[in-house]
């Protein structure tokens, strides 16, 4: 495994110490640590129920973990009180696995929700912004739409594009291709390269779409349920060929030979 | 048999689970509090277009049903009230008997039961949908308060509302009473105006229309409070709902009491 916690002096854009996280006294992950450099894609994969999904959640702030800490650009989201956590969380933007748009507000008012509410940018600005997120999730045309009006597929991209709306150089997807039929995946994949591409955001994933991680992950971060930790980290393509742990091999393996995005051995 | 030992662990687990709602709702209290004093502020950051959906869904769409429950509750009343007064000869009080009767209790009573039917279970239905489909995460995420964006435009709506429906619920009520003065004691309207307002006084209706802003406060408060408490499995809507409509007509109840006793202190024994 790759040790990804060597003295860098510029702050990670997330670092991960010493976590444990859980409900009540049931310990779901310990002792975790990595940390997340600008620019990456990183997708977080395990199996279900190993807790993904609750430590994205930690990470972004909604719950606070058992023990350790999480410094989101160098500023720890665990200890902050509730106004430098605000400050905190309108750094970046995240994607939920259902969309969680807003059904009582159109996809125009939807997007430009975050804009409206904390900044003081004028309407027309708002407006041509919203053009702006839309077209980046290939969505222009579709500002008057209810959320109720959207297809699967175009409501992850909705919610790609409202959690793009304050520009954040990070951003968190929660299982952004569960349930969506192989071509709006391989769309929705393509959208998230762009993203990176004219963002230059970091992009931390949680899913376990392997075709999905194949296409668009820099590295992985494997955990376990059963060691309620990680058990590897680096490149998908290096991970299926080169990981020490045969679970880890077994397991991205059921991917069949997808062609990495990365051809490093080890990004973290 | 059940061992002691189990029952005295769901006692104290029951205690525990006691102290975290009142803890909950303590803390809820002061967040919208806090809320609704930041938009008294700055009135430009309150959702005004959310604030006139919810004037409409608590306003005018209850009316139809608040004249029907309140024409029934002063029909009801004014039928009782006479049978037993008949017997006494005190037919000339009932016209005050049914205004102080449904002016200071019944009518902001069933007014605020019925708000809590129609909206105080509709605010805990849509917070919690909203909270199983990670809206309010999604809200806290972005860095926004859900209970200023959410609690705050249906608690000014209610606070609005509530007091016009109790002024229609009262009116009403009245009007039902009436009728069955008019139907079965033959009382011509003047003669029953008459002594209504010879036995009724304004403050009455004050009192009445002051309660019904504290209902407001209640059904709202604990509707949203019943919605951001929604657990997670599928039932975990309607269970909220249902706790919404029990606990508010309970605090509604209870506070009603507080008050009753209250206003009569207030008055002093003369009313």
């Amino acid at each position: 495994m790759a040790d990804n916690n060597a003295a860098n002096p510029a702050p990670a854009a997330i670092e991960v110490r010493d976590l444990s996280i859980g409900y009540g006294s049931r310990v779901v992950l310990d002792n975790l640590n990595f940390r997340i450099e600008p620019g990456q894609i990183v997708t977080i994969l395990g199996g279900s129920g190993c807790g993904k999904s609750t430590l994205l959640k930690h990470i972004i702030g909604l719950y606070k973990p058992l023990r350790g800490d999480i410094l989101i650009n160098g500023r720890s989201i665990v200890t902050a009180d509730e106004q430098e956590k605000r400050s905190i969380m309108s750094e970046f933007g995240v994607a939920y696995q259902g969309g969680a748009l807003f059904r009582s507000l159109n996809l125009a008012e939807n997007i430009a929700l975050p804009m409206e509410e904390l900044t003081n940018w004028t309407r027309a600005e708002i407006r041509k912004r919203v053009s702006e997120k839309l077209a980046l999730v290939h969505l222009n045309g579709f500002e008057k739409y209810m959320p109720s009006d959207l297809s699967g597929g175009m409501i992850k991209r909705a919610a790609f594009a409202r959690a793009l709306a304050l520009d954040p150089k990070l951003l968190f997807f929660d299982e952004p291709s569960a349930g969506l039929d192989p071509l709006t995946s391989d769309m929705l994949d393509k959208v998230i390269l762009e993203i990176r591409e004219k963002t230059h955001a970091t992009i931390m994933m949680v899913t376990h779409e392997l075709p999905s991680i194949f296409r668009v992950s820099d590295r992985v971060i494997m955990l376990s349920a059963e060691k309620k930790g990680i058990v590897d980290d680096g490149s998908p393509a290096y991970l299926r060929d080169h990981s020490a742990d045969e679970y880890v091999r077994t397991f991205l393996s059921r991917g069949g030979t997808y062609k990495s995005n990365s051809t490093e051995p080890d990004h973290a | 048999m059940k061992n002691p030992a189990d029952s005295i662990i769901q006692c104290g687990d029951m205690a525990f689970q006691l102290k975290d709602e009142v803890v909950s709702l303590i803390s809820f209290v002061g967040d919208v509090t806090a809320a609704l004093w930041e938009g008294i502020r700055h009135p430009k950051r309150l959702r005004w277009k959310d604030f006139l959906f919810y004037m409409n869904t608590c306003g005018p769409d209850g009316v139809p049903i608040t004249i029907m429950i309140s024409a029934l509750m002063g029909v009801v009343l004014a039928y009782q009230a006479e049978v037993q007064s008949h017997k006494y000869g005190a037919d000339n009080f009932l016209p005050m008997v049914i205004g102080c009767t449904i002016l200071r209790e019944l009518g902001p009573l069933m007014v605020a039961i019925v708000a809590t039917g129609r909206s105080g279970s509709a605010f805990a239905a849509e917070i919690g949908t909203m909270k199983i489909s990670e809206e309010l995460d999604a809200l806290r995420t972005m860095g926004i308060r859900p209970t200023r964006f959410l609690v705050v435009p249906k608690m000014w709506a209610m606070l609005f509302m509530l007091p016009l429906l109790t002024v229609i619920g009262d009116f009403v009520g009245c009007a039902g009473g009436y009728m069955v003065m008019r139907s079965e004691l033959g009382m011509p309207l003047d003669v029953f105006l008459r002594l209504t307002r010879q036995g009724v006084a304004v403050k009455y209706f004050i009192e009445g229309v002051l309660k019904s802003v504290v209902f407001a406060y209640i059904i709202t408060m604990t509707g949203c409070w019943r919605g951001f408490r929604t657990g997670s499995d599928a039932i975990a809507v309607g269970r909220s709902t249902t706790s919404a409509v029990v606990t508010s007509i309970l605090f509604i109840v209870l506070t009603d009491a507080f008050l009753a006793k209250l206003f009569t202190v207030f008055y002093g024994w003369q009313g």
